[in-house]
């Protein structure tokens, strides 16, 4: 849920990186935190396991200015993607407002691509939101492995797999050097901001 | 989905009552946040300094663990979340479905006495916030 402050004008929008364990998630705001350092006024918050994998939720406050008067504060969430923290995937997935999908593009991941998007369908259900409604941009992570010789599904299979009843934005990505992950981070703020303007005015 | 709007009345008028029940017994700092993380309004004695936002993320995710706790051991709530340090404590409150008072305050204030002044600021903004 967004939240608007009419006395200080800002408006508070959530976020949130979803996707199969080690997609990718926590790097694309790791990467947001150093290229945009400017924006982003306090640090980010990891809650991990020793092992380094989110345990519970990466949080990063992004300012993106102001827009019609109004400040704009992005609140940037990450779930744990690993398969057994499904509650938790739940609990931050209260009040969002736009969500990301970040996919491994590596072969040996298509299926769990693919059940982690069936699972979010299912939990936003339990929010009474739908997947089909809500501002959703794809990312397709790990593009850069192709020259490294992994094996990385093309972009028509993912599309296919994730996307073809969804028909949403896109977009191939390297989270790692940071290959359209301002692209992606960018779609999403734009769509979102227009979905909350309309459910507003 | 309901979106969050609340006025500059209503806000001043919560501020008010943050003021005068928490503020003034020597509370450092009040937060009102939304489950979601979402901060509604922030009140300090004018010399701490916390990183509100993030604040309001880690609270919110703390509050939902453990209210998801709680149902698992067969609770509707745990009606008192209170985590006591060496010079800080922080004590959660729930005012509605939606919303939470966070409350940070020093040494010198008893819990009995903090949570006797929180209830009636609840009643104040739960009163206040029927009438939105």
């Amino acid at each position: 849920m967004s939240f608007i402050n009419l006395r200080e004008k800002i408006v508070q929008v959530k976020v949130v990186y979803y996707g199969p364990g080690r997609g990718g998630k926590t790097s694309n705001l790791e990467y947001i935190n150093r290229k945009f350092s400017k924006q982003i006024q306090s640090e980010m918050v990891s809650l991990k396991t020793h092992g380094d994998r989110t345990l519970f939720f990466d949080f990063l406050p992004f300012d993106m200015g102001k827009i019609k008067g109004y400040e704009l504060k992005i609140q940037l969430y990450t779930v744990p993607g690993q398969v057994k923290y499904n509650a938790t995937r739940k609990l931050v997935l209260k009040g969002v407002d736009g969500l990301v999908f970040v996919a491994d593009a590596q072969e040996a991941m298509r299926e769990k691509n693919i059940r982690s998007l069936n699972q979010l369908h299912e939990n936003l259900k339990g929010y009474k939101e739908s997947i089909f409604k809500i501002p959703l941009v794809i990312q397709y992570n790990k593009v850069d492995l192709r020259n490294q010789g992994i094996p990385v599904l093309p972009t028509a299979v993912l599309e296919k797999d994730l996307n073809s009843k969804l028909k949403v934005p896109s977009f191939e990505a390297s989270a790692l050097t940071g290959y359209n992950v301002p692209e992606t981070l960018k779609k999403i703020i734009s769509s979102t901001v227009v979905s909350v303007q309309k459910k507003l005015l | 989905m309901n979106y969050g709007v609340v006025s500059q009345e209503q806000l001043e008028k919560i501020d008010e009552i943050l003021s005068e029940q928490l503020i003034k017994i020597g509370v450092d700092c009040v937060i009102i946040i939304d489950m979601a993380g979402n901060i509604i309004t922030a009140k300090d004695n004018g010399t701490s300094k916390y990183d509100v936002y993030s604040f309001a993320a880690l609270a919110a995710g703390n509050f939902a663990t453990v209210d998801a706790m709680a149902k698992l051991v067969g609770e509707q709530e745990f009606s008192l979340l209170f985590h006591k340090g060496t010079d800080c404590n922080i004590h959660f409150s729930k005012i509605d479905e939606e919303l939470l008072l966070i409350t940070m305050f020093g040494k010198h204030i008893s819990l009995g006495f903090l949570r006797l002044n929180v209830v009636k600021a609840l009643e104040q903004i739960r009163k206040l916030w029927a009438g939105k």
